[in-house]
């Protein structure tokens, strides 16, 4: 399987059912961009270094992720409208675990 | 009034690197920032991060090429205005720009090279609902002047190393200082933290962690500060202060040039890419902030849009003048500050 499955729920509040490649690198943030779920400029700023919060997303699907590294944590901890389930989507490489994952983006930090 | 050849705003590397291009054309350029140091990004978000597809460079910490980049363009002598945010832009009647920063100081120049990469950076703040009542009033998000915390109770808040810097720092002028972070675990040199936990064994800084500040209060100025324990069986704490230095790091914000009449598209300006121009004639933008089919956001990408920008300048500038390019090979680099960098001349020796 190259292919997974993705509801990703938009900061409108719109819901979007897509697919995502296994096999071509791609993190979550970069998903999401690829679609044009969020306006360029309002995500993956840093590029995807952890060191911004602009791609960061509630986990709504009880998916077993990957455990957050220090940098990832680090910069929750400074970030706004964080809650138990947030995370980075520019840590979350996409990978066939991940097939059926809901997410949803968090707001816009202005 | 500052005047130059070519004004460029924002001293990331694409900025930096133009003035090496202009340089070689002869043509002098002045930089406006917002931070207080050159190299944009790769100074502010990432100076230790190493970047991996700089030509020529099979890996180069992003601090150091912007190191590289100023020793670069050194004998161009370019000048800055930094600490300062490009507001407005004006059009003279003969045909060049003004451009004047948050801070009033004036710029003028027959080019405009916009190279806010993503904008420039402002302080990330807390969302907190009486947060503006209190700007300048007894919060502010960047300390200028840390002689006005003297003998103040000062409560600062963040985990990376401008919280750790300033709350030892501040524990020499200031009466109080108090650190507030959402986790036990701080993001900065390893000897700041050392240094902090020192100063909390001491008792010269009140460390309370997991714990963020939820409520301000005060009448006309901050009074007080409601400080919530993340344990949720804890009760809040209120916390007498006279100042609140919130440092949450900085973002971009595109700000001002979003509203200098030039076409917007995705957050980035719109150029024709056969030289950066704008739709502004006169106004070029060039690297991270601008926009066409097919843009890539790369650093090696600005560096070649800020060369086409310059010849286009150039043309602009002296619109009878035929130039013809020069390899620096050939040409060498003949520097306004008197240095010439040429090729060794070949030595010719008979072999007897």
């Amino acid at each position: 399987m190259t292919d997974i499955k993705l509801k990703i729920t938009d900061r409108d509040g719109v819901m979007h059912e897509i697919e995502a490649p296994t096999d071509m690198n791609m993190n979550l943030m970069e998903v999401v961009r690829s679609y044009e779920l969020a306006p360029e400029g309002t995500i993956g700023i840093c590029g995807g270094m952890a060191m911004c919060a602009s791609c960061q997303c509630y986990v709504l699907s009880d998916h077993e992720l990957p455990e957050k590294s220090d940098d990832e944590e680090a910069m929750l901890a400074e970030a706004f409208n964080v809650k138990e389930n947030s995370r980075l989507g520019c840590q979350l490489h996409i990978s066939e675990e991940m097939d059926g994952l809901e997410v949803e983006l968090a707001p816009e930090e202005l | 009034m500052i005047k130059t050849d070519i004004l460029i705003i924002g001293a990331g590397p694409t900025g930096l690197f133009a003035v090496f291009e202009a340089g070689l054309l002869k043509l002098k350029c002045h930089l406006i920032d917002a931070l207080p140091q050159p190299g944009g990004q790769c100074s502010e978000i990432y100076p230790k991060k190493p970047i991996y597809d700089i030509p020529g460079f099979p890996e180069v910490l992003a601090g150091d090429l912007v190191d590289n980049l100023m020793e670069q363009i050194k004998p161009f002598q370019p000048t800055f205005t930094l600490g300062e945010r490009a507001e407005t832009i004006d059009k003279l009647e003969d045909g060049t720009f003004v451009v004047t920063t948050n801070k009033g100081t004036k710029h003028n120049a027959p080019v405009v090279a916009i190279a806010g990469g993503l904008g420039s950076f402002e302080p990330r703040k807390p969302l907190l609902e009486n947060l503006a009542q209190y700007e300048d009033n007894g919060i502010a998000y960047m300390i200028k002047d840390p002689e006005i915390y003297r003998d103040k109770k000062v409560v600062i808040a963040g985990g990376g190393d401008s919280a750790l810097d300033w709350s030892i720092f501040l524990t020499d002028v200031a009466s109080e200082v108090t650190l507030v972070h959402r986790r036990n675990e701080f993001r900065g040199a390893l000897d700041s933290v050392e240094k902090v936990q020192q100063l909390k064994n001491e008792g010269k800084i009140n460390l309370i962690t997991p714990a963020e500040i939820v409520g301000l209060h005060g009448e006309d100025k901050l009074e007080s500060v409601t400080i919530k324990k993340s344990a949720a069986e804890v009760e809040h704490i209120t916390l007498e202060v006279d100042n609140f230095i919130p440092l949450f790091g900085l973002s971009p914000k595109l700000g001002p040039i979003a509203n200098w009449g030039l076409e917007i598209e995705k957050n980035a300006i719109k150029v024709d890419t056969f030289d950066y121009q704008t739709n502004v004639p006169g106004i070029y933008a060039i690297g991270d902030v601008n926009t066409y089919p097919g843009k890539l956001k790369l650093i090696l990408c600005g560096f070649h849009e800020a060369t086409l920008m310059c010849q286009s300048a150039y043309q602009r500038i002296f619109p009878d003048k035929k130039y013809v390019m020069k390899y620096t090979t050939v040409g060498g680099v003949s520097g306004f500050d008197g240095t010439k960098k040429e090729a060794p001349k070949a030595v010719i020796k008979a072999i007897d």
